[in-house]
This record gives structure tokens, C-alpha cells and sequence, in this order.
């Protein structure tokens, strides 16, 4: 082992022309690359000893094969200076800060020294308030309008985007155009001291070294070149741009040496800059990008680096990893919401690393013996030496079984009961990748439980997801006691349940829940076992004529026995409406002592995304095992709840009688005769001005108010005609999924379509379809969908319904590229900030952000959502009352 | 640009409803919460001798400020500020 060295800083400089020199092979001369018999000619870009770059091949510099030789550098002698434009910014605020004629930064001599002294004291102290110290020096000394040393008058620079300069004497019309030669002798002029004061350090950055005289040849081995099977050599778009500058650069200095014109000259001088400046970064603003004879833009350094598939988003920041899997997402409810179904197919090329030993010798040596194509296998044997040896290759299984003995390691096949980490794109919250107990299963799509979709934002419309196997004993500890799903319960963001019932399981839930649900002893039985319960149930609710129990004695076996809870359920509204233990409509849910003794479960008890429900209680007081067990046993009941009831949504569930319709029909014209008169209003100038609106706003307004409420009754007038028990009504009430203005576009009306909160109005003059008047204000013109989705829409309001919708989808694309924007740069901003042992929040270097977290010091996921202590609760559990 | 205010301008400033009680620290005070931090005086939050509140309690560059603020979590809360040149 080498001395070990620690990096203490890193500080980066610009290359000068020495230091190019110095540390070039060669000098680039020739345009032309291979010779006639195809290897590499001496000079060029591809000069042997820029390094080795084929097997076999031997530097000449380093006498490395490819292997070990770390490729090296050229250089071009240029004939004439050329400007970096990396830097151009850099230039153009030293000669502006600076005077043309002696150099000088324009600074006046008793303001340098006074400058001088304080900006090294910040140096010492703040380096951050010293960098903008120079900022401010800089804007000083570009303010002269004389130099305070030589008096010369200070002309107007300009930077002609991207390269050129321009000055500009304030007394003269004429503008001068700044070769990059003189620009290079003006930064030359410039003193050390000078350049401190600004914020150089003119030992590793020299202003002049902006503008090159030598240019890098950087190794071949950084531009590969690609051989297609056609024998024929594709060279790098690096390689590419390096002749054409050499090409040019030699040309030109010909013309130089034969005294050419000099307009020849400088047409030549700015080829070479533009063939410079495209090689740098081919995307600068105001030159075309150097393209490719296909016509595609070349990739040149900036790009390599820049960007989410550059050097550093790309390659350094993300990798790509073994031990991973990917692949389409589909439902179980039969597992567990801490398991993951993985197909075979995966099982049997993801694998997990374990080291033999006396106990487990026999199944690994089974697992040897299945080799790597019959699950549970394995795939590799590591013996105790280092040697892996793969099983594909090997063909007698059995001696390699036989030789396994402590201290090898068995690659074997992933089984049950493993652990895995769980991720859906995009990782916004800690949320989105949990660990997981694997459960191999057939089929070809990863398989998860329904109550883990929300915190993974997760649907079955072709998701995918990510696993990836933990290979250490320390990461598989770390993911069992800390990722698993069932430690997300809770969410940190505002402390509630985000893992609960979804859906089919709320509607279950409150079918089982229901007054009227009476179970004979056969369906307790059966709907026990679908929970796998082995337990007596209670003693029945109804003894005669036959024994028959509630659905809420049932939810009560899965209670703990000293358990309670009150609070509102989600059909707490409207008519239904309960606010305290008095409750007719079941609608306030009450449990003493582990007993659901009123009240109906719904979205609200054990919802997923809920506040202080039942799940969330039972997993803030009882732990989040118990939580898990409770939804992994109970919602597969729900679930054969709805099995055995039939539980769906059809037709007839938004379907309204002849009566209702017509009185909604009614309501509707009532509302369109009011939109009529609020048109003949405007047109006579009588109608009222909403203040700070104009006569056609107010119009507008009061027309939207109008049908808004026209369709508000409507809505109200056809589900008050529902059903109370149909389907379709269950599911709104109690959350699983729709809400009352879902069923009024179903069974009564669309109602007003809108594009950007104004009535549809946009397409042909003065209306948005051929198939209207023209400036016909009404309330159909304008995109009012007077049917419903029952009774199906006209052309004239399907065009209007597609026009909302479609502005809905934009919507949704533009909101979330901005978000996923704004988190980047948060997140970017905020993560290596970590609460410290003293509850201060610290960044990186161990100052101080916040002098107590959140300054209460609360946790949202561990105190009852962000309180520090809800006494009320503790009342409760203590006295077992409210 | 508006021109330098008065001291006296100033300190209308610590009457303003949303501004905090300021104070400066003794050396010894400052010394404490930095000890108590286990801390250089940089790694506080910076306040600017600039800052309107610095010019009207009077605080220069080196000093150590401790504010009182309302909170809405947590009632009052105590923070410290390091005053910084500019």
C-alpha cells in the first residue's frame, strides 16, 4: 500500500501555454490522419503516441499496453490567438474593469490599498463575503469613465455574442473591432495585484491563458474510434472537430507566411474561432452548430458533460446496478402489504450471496445440485480462495456440492422470505422504495398488495417497477428492521396513514359494517377463514329465531381488546350527518374495549391518506406489526365480503326515472331562460356590473353562476332520486371511489364545460363551432352539456366535453415537468441537511440552519400529527370514555 | 437609491410588529452559545451589519445577536445570529 493521502481541497486553474507545452507528446501538424496503408500518420490526431488504444499495441511514450497506458496529450501551435468562449464572460468583465492602455484595473490608488487590506481580512474569515467583495471591486472599476493612473478616456466595450469585442470611444461614432490578439495583450497588461483584487489568483489563472496560443490535443483513448464490420473507421465527433481545426490552423498560418491579404486572413482567423468554439461546446448561442454530413449536430466536450445524460447527471451522479429487476406491476390481495410477488423467471437470475456453514450446508448443497436453471437454485459457488465458479458451465453439480464446506459462498437463487427493496419512478419520498418479503410466484409480473399502491403512486395500467437484492448481511438487517412497508405506515409528511384501505376494500368495509348485515353461522365461518382466523367467534348478536351475528361483531375479533376509538365516518354529510354518539344514521363510529359498537368503517376509520382514523391509532398505540396483521387479515375479508355480495356498478345504478328526468330538464331550461335574460340585459345595457369587472366579464360570470347552480340541483334532484343502496351511491358515500358530482355528470347532467375557467368560446368567429349562430351568447353555444353521460352526448357537446378534457391533460403534463423541476433543485439544495444529536438542524460543514428542528422539535410521523401530545387521546385510552 | 437613515429612523424599525426582540450579547454570553454549539462564530446564521435591525440595536461585525421569536409550533423560540461586515 502506498502512503495514504487525504484531499484536503480541490482547486481548479486555467492550462497555460507552457503547461500545454509542456505536458504535449507531440505536435499536431498534419490535417491528414491515416496513411495510405491505414495506419496512424505522425503529426496528425492520431499519432501513435497520443497512447496505446489497441490490444497488443505498445506505447511509445509509457510503454503501457492498452491497458495500463493513461493516453497523452498533443498540442497545436496556433497561428494566431483564439479566445475560449468558455471564458468570454470572464474577458469581457476584465477589459471592461480594466484600462486599455496601462492595464490597470480602474481602481483609484487609495481605494485600491483600502480594498486590498479589508478583502484579505475576509479572505481569512468569511470566503463567501469576500467573493462578493470582488463582485462589488469589479462593478467599481467598471464604472470609470478614466483611468485614475494614465487618464487615458475609457471607451465602451461590447461582446458581440460569441466571441467578438467591440469597443467604442465616447466621443467617437466609430466602433473597433478587438482581434483576439489584442485582446490578449490587454489581459496580458494586467498586474497580479490587480487580479487578486478581482479574485484571481494569477498563479493558476492568468487572465491572458483565456485566449490560446497552443492548443490540447487531448488522448486518443478520450475519442475512440469505432470500426464497423465493413472494415470501414468512424472516428469520433472529437477527432472530427480536431482536424478541422488542425486543417485550418495550418492553412492559415501558410497564408500568413506567404503574406496573403489580409482579409483572406482574418476570414480564415475566424474559421479557426469558429471551429474552436464548436469543439468546446457546439451549443453556443449565435453560431450554428458544426454538423455532422448526416446533418446531425456533433457532440463536442460541453455536451459529454452537460445535461441529464452527461458526465455527470449520466455516469457520476447515476449509475446502473446488477442485482436489479424490472418489470409490469399487477395486484394480489392474497399477500401480505409487506410482500412482493416475484416471478421464477427473476427468482432465478437474481441472487443473494451466503457463506456456508454447519447448518445450512445441506440446503445450499441442494441448491448447487438444482444449478442455475431449476429454481430454488443457484447460480455461482465463490470458494474460500476467491474462485467463482459459474454452474452454467459446470457439468457435474454434484462433486461441486460435494466439495462445499465452511467458508464458501453460495450464490443461490432468490426465495421466500428474502428481503428486497420495492421502488416505483419518481422517487419523490422515502416512501417510494420500501423493503419487501419476497414471495416467488408464477407468471411474469411482479405482484403487490392493493394498499401499498398509494405510497408508490402506483396503478396496474403498465407500471413498472424496480427491485434490487441487498448482498450484505448489514444492508438485508438495515432493510428488515427500517424499510419495511410496514414502517411507512405513517407518513413523515403530516403523520397519518398513507398505507389503508383503497377502494374495494372501503366499500367491503362498510357492506360488512352495515345495520343490516346479518351473518348465519356458515357465512362467519367462511368469511373467518378468508382472514385466516383461527378463533371462536363471539356469542351471536341475534339468538332467535336463529343465531345470526353483525359484521361489526366480526371487525371486532380483529380488534385489540383494550382499544378505543371515536370519531365521524366518512358518510357523516348531508342527511346523514352525526356528530356525536347519538347517532341514528350509524354514521359516528364508537369502539369500547375493542368492540365496534356503532358507526360504519368507511374512508375516514381506515382509509389510506387519512387522519386520525382507527389504522391510525392502532398503529401509533399497538405498533406497526399489529397495524399490518390487522389489514392483511381484515381487508382480505372485506374483499370475500364483496365476493360473495356481488359488488359492482352497472347501468342501472345512474339511471333515472322518466319523472326525474323531465324535472331536470325543467330545472335546466328554467336556468337557460335565466342565461336569455341575462343576454337581453347586456345587450340593453341594463345588466349589473360585478365591480372591477367589465359589462362582459359580469356577463360571463353571472352566466357561469347561474348554470353552475342549475346543475348543483340537477345533481341533487337525481341523486336524492337514487337508491340509497345502489352501487354506485356506496362507493361515493363512503370514499372507496367517485364523488357526488361524478354521479350527477353520470345521471343528470355534464353541466358547463370550460377551457381555461371561461365558457367555451375559441374557434370560428363569434362561435366555436359551424353549427351555432354567430355571436350567440346561450348557454349551449357556449359548451353546456345538457345530457348526461346515461343519456349520451350530441356531436355538437361531445366536441365541447373533448375541448375540457383536453385542456385537464395539458394541465396535468406541464404541472408535472415543473414540479419535477422545482424538486430536483430543492432537493439539490436541501440534502446533506440532517438533524444533529442536539436537535439542530446542520448542513454539511456542521452550521446551523435551524436552532431546533422545525422549532418544536416534533416529528410529524412519531408525535400525533405534529402535535407534541394530544391529551384529549391519553383522556380516552385512560378512562376508556369520551 | 435612498439615502442612509438616521439612527433615529432606525429605530422605529424594533417597533414594527413583525420584528422580534433583538439583543446583542456579551462576550461571555456569545462565548457560552458557541460552546454550547460546539461551534466557530462563522457556523451561525449570518446577519449583515447592514441589516436594519443591526444599525438600530447598535450591533457591529463580530457580535453575537439572540432573537426571540413567535412561533407558530412552538410559542417563542430563541435563535442567535452572527453579525457579519457588508
Amino acid at each position: 500500500m502506498s502512503e495514504e493521502k487525504i484531499v484536503s481541497g480541490i482547486k481548479f486553474g486555467i492550462l497555460s501555454p507552457d503547461e500545454i507545452r509542456k505536458m504535449s507528446v507531440v505536435q499536431v501538424t498534419s490535417p491528414e490522419t491515416y496513411e495510405e496503408d491505414g495506419t496512424p500518420r505522425a503529426h496528425s490526431v492520431m499519432d501513435y503516441r497520443l497512447g496505446a488504444i489497441e490490444p497488443g499495441q505498445v506505447c511509445p511514450v509509457c510503454g503501457n499496453t492498452i491497458k495500463g497506458c493513461p493516453g497523452h496529450f498533443g498540442h497545436i501551435e496556433l497561428a494566431v490567438p483564439i479566445i475560449n468562449v468558455l471564458f468570454v464572460k470572464h474577458i469581457h468583465e476584465l477589459l471592461k474593469a480594466t484600462c486599455p492602455k496601462c492595464g490597470r484595473l480602474k481602481i483609484s490608488p487609495q481605494a485600491f490599498e483600502r480594498y486590498r487590506k479589508y478583502l484579505a481580512k475576509l479572505k481569512d474569515r468569511y470566503p463567501y463575503l469576500a467573493r462578493l467583495f470582488t463582485e462589488y471591486i469589479k462593478r467599481q472599476a467598471m464604472k470609470a469613465t478614466v483611468c485614475p493612473y494614465c487618464g487615458a478616456k475609457q471607451p465602451k466595450i461590447k461582446l458581440e455574442k460569441p466571441t467578438t469585442f467591440i469597443e467604442q470611444y465616447p466621443d467617437s461614432k466609430d466602433t473597433i473591432r478587438l482581434n483576439a490578439r489584442e485582446v490578449r495583450k490587454r489581459l496580458e497588461a494586467i498586474p497580479n495585484e490587480d487580479l487578486e483584487l478581482l479574485g484571481y489568483d494569477p498563479r493558476d489563472a492568468r487572465p491572458e491563458w483565456m485566449v490560446f496560443t497552443a492548443f490540447p490535443v487531448p488522448p486518443t483513448s478520450i475519442r475512440p474510434s469505432i470500426l464497423i464490420e465493413t472494415g470501414i473507421r468512424s472516428e469520433d465527433d472529437l477527432t472530427h472537430k480536431l482536424v478541422d481545426i488542425v486543417r485550418t490552423n495550418e492553412r492559415l498560418r501558410e497564408h500568413i507566411a506567404s503574406g496573403a491579404p489580409e482579409i483572406i486572413i482574418d476570414d480564415l482567423w475566424e474559421l479557426l474561432q469558429y471551429h474552436v468554439t464548436t469543439y468546446l461546446d457546439n451549443e453556443v448561442p449565435g453560431i450554428p452548430p458544426a454538423k455532422h454530413r448526416s446533418g446531425r449536430p456533433l457532440k463536442t466536450l460541453a455536451q459529454r458533460l452537460r445535461g441529464k445524460e452527461g458526465r455527470f447527471r449520466g455516469n457520476l451522479s447515476g449509475k446502473r446496478v446488477d442485482y436489479s429487476a424490472r418489470t409490469v406491476i399487477s395486484p394480489d390481495p392474497y399477500l401480505s402489504i409487506n410482500e412482493v410477488g416475484v416471478p421464477i423467471d427473476v427468482a432465478k437470475i437474481l441472487t443473494v450471496p451466503e457463506r456456508v456453514n454447519e447448518w445450512n450446508i445441506d440446503e445450499l448443497r441442494r441448491y448447487v445440485i438444482n444449478g442455475p436453471f431449476k429454481w430454488p437454485g443457484a447460480n455461482y459457488v465463490v470458494t474460500p480462495d476467491g474462485r467463482r465458479i459459474d454452474l452454467r458451465y459446470v457439468r457435474d453439480r454434484k462433486s461441486v456440492a460435494e466439495s462445499l464446506a465452511p467458508g464458501y459462498i453460495v450464490e443461490r437463487h432468490l426465495k421466500d422470505g428474502d428481503i428486497v427493496l420495492f421502488n416505483r419512478q419518481p422517487s419523490l419520498h422515502r416512501m417510494s422504495m420500501m423493503g419487501h418479503v419476497v414471495k416467488v410466484l408464477p407468471g411474469r409480473t411482479f405482484r403487490l398488495h392493493l394498499s401499498v399502491c398509494p405510497p408508490y403512486n402506483a396503478d396496474f395500467d403498465g407500471d413498472e417497477m424496480n427491485l434490487h437484492v441487498p448482498q450484505t448481511e448489514d444492508a438485508r438487517a438495515e432493510a428488515r428492521t427500517l424499510l419495511k412497508v410496514q414502517n411507512h405506515i405513517l407518513t413523515p409528511r403530516y403523520g397519518g396513514v398513507i398505507i389503508g384501505a383503497i377502494q374495494d376494500y372501503i366499500s367491503g368495509a362498510y357492506v360488512l359494517t352495515i345495520k343490516s348485515t346479518l351473518l348465519e353461522k356458515e357465512e362467519v365461518i367462511e368469511l373467518l377463514a378468508a382472514a385466516g382466523v383461527v378463533k371462536e367467534p363471539p356469542e351471536p348478536a341475534i339468538l332467535s329465531p336463529r343465531k345470526l351475528w353483525t359484521g361489526k361483531q366480526i371487525v371486532s375479533m380483529f380488534l385489540p381488546e383494550d382499544f378505543n376509538f371515536h370519531g365521524k365516518a366518512n358518510i357523516s354529510s348531508g342527511p346523514l350527518r352525526c356528530d356525536d354518539i347519538n347517532c341514528f344514521w350509524d354514521s359516528y363510529v364508537v369502539v369500547r374495549q375493542g368492540k365496534l359498537l356503532l358507526g360504519v368503517l368507511d374512508k375516514k376509520t381506515i382509509g389510506a391518506e387519512q387522519q386520525d382514523s382507527v389504522l391510525y391509532w392502532l398503529a401509533k398505540e399497538y405498533g406497526v406489526e399489529v397495524a399490518a396483521a390487522f389489514m392483511d387479515k381484515l381487508f382480505r375479508l372485506f374483499i370475500r365480503v364483496l365476493e360473495r355480495k356481488g359488488f359492482t356498478l352497472r347501468l342501472d345504478d345512474v339511471a333515472v326515472s322518466e319523472d326525474v328526468q323531465t324535472q331536470i330538464l325543467n330545472l335546466l331550461s328554467e336556468a337557460f331562460e335565466k342565461v336569455r335574460n341575462l343576454v337581453e340585459q347586456y345587450s340593453r345595457g341594463t345588466l349589473e356590473v360585478v365591480p372591477g369587472r367589465s359589462l362582459e366579464e359580469s356577463l360571463e360570470i353571472r352566466i357561469l353562476e347561474v348554470l353552475a347552480e342549475a346543475r348543483d340541483k340537477a345533481g341533487e334532484v337525481a341523486v336524492s332520486s337514487l337508491n340509497p343502496f345502489n352501487y354506485a351511491f356506496i362507493m361515493a358515500r363512503t370514499g372507496a371511489r367517485g364523488n357526488v358530482l361524478n354521479l350527477t355528470q353520470m345521471a343528470a347532467t355534464l353541466g358547463q364545460m370550460t377551457v381555461r375557467g371561461e365558457r367555451i368560446w375559441r374557434g370560428y368567429m363569434g362561435r366555436p363551432l359551424p353549427h351555432f349562430k354567430r355571436d350567440d351568447l346561450g348557454a349551449i353555444a357556449r359548451g353546456f352539456v345538457v345530457n348526461s353521460f346515461f343519456r349520451g352526448l350530441s356531436v355538437t357537446e361531445m366536441f365541447m366535453h373533448a375541448a375540457g378534457g383536453r385542456e385537464g391533460l395539458v394541465d396535468t403534463a406541464v404541472r408535472t415537468s415543473q414540479s419535477g423541476y422545482m424538486q430536483r433543485r430543492l432537493v439539490n439544495a436541501l440534502m446533506d441537511l440532517y438533524i444533529a444529536y442536539d436537535n439542530t438542524v446542520r448542513d454539511s460543514s456542521g452550521s446551523i440552519i435551524q436552532f431546533a428542528y422545525g422549532e418544536d422539535m416534533a416529528d410529524p410521523s412519531k408525535a400525533p400529527h405534529g402535535k407534541i401530545v394530544n391529551v384529549e387521546r391519553i383522556v380516552e385510552r385512560v378512562l376508556g370514555e369520551i | 437609491m435612498p439615502g442612509k437613515r438616521s439612527l433615529q429612523d432606525l429605530s422605529k424599525v424594533l417597533e414594527h410588529e413583525l420584528v422580534p426582540k433583538h439583543e446583542v450579547l456579551s462576550v461571555e454570553e456569545g462565548l457560552e452559545i458557541l460552546r454550547r454549539y460546539g461551534i466557530k462564530p462563522e457556523q451561525l446564521p449570518w446577519l449583515r451589519a447592514s441589516d436594519p435591525v443591526a444599525r438600530a440595536i447598535g450591533a457591529k461585525p463580530g457580535d453575537i445577536v439572540r432573537i426571540y421569536r413567535r412561533s407558530p409550533t412552538a410559542g417563542e423560540i430563541v435563535v442567535y445570529r452572527y453579525v457579519v461586515p457588508g
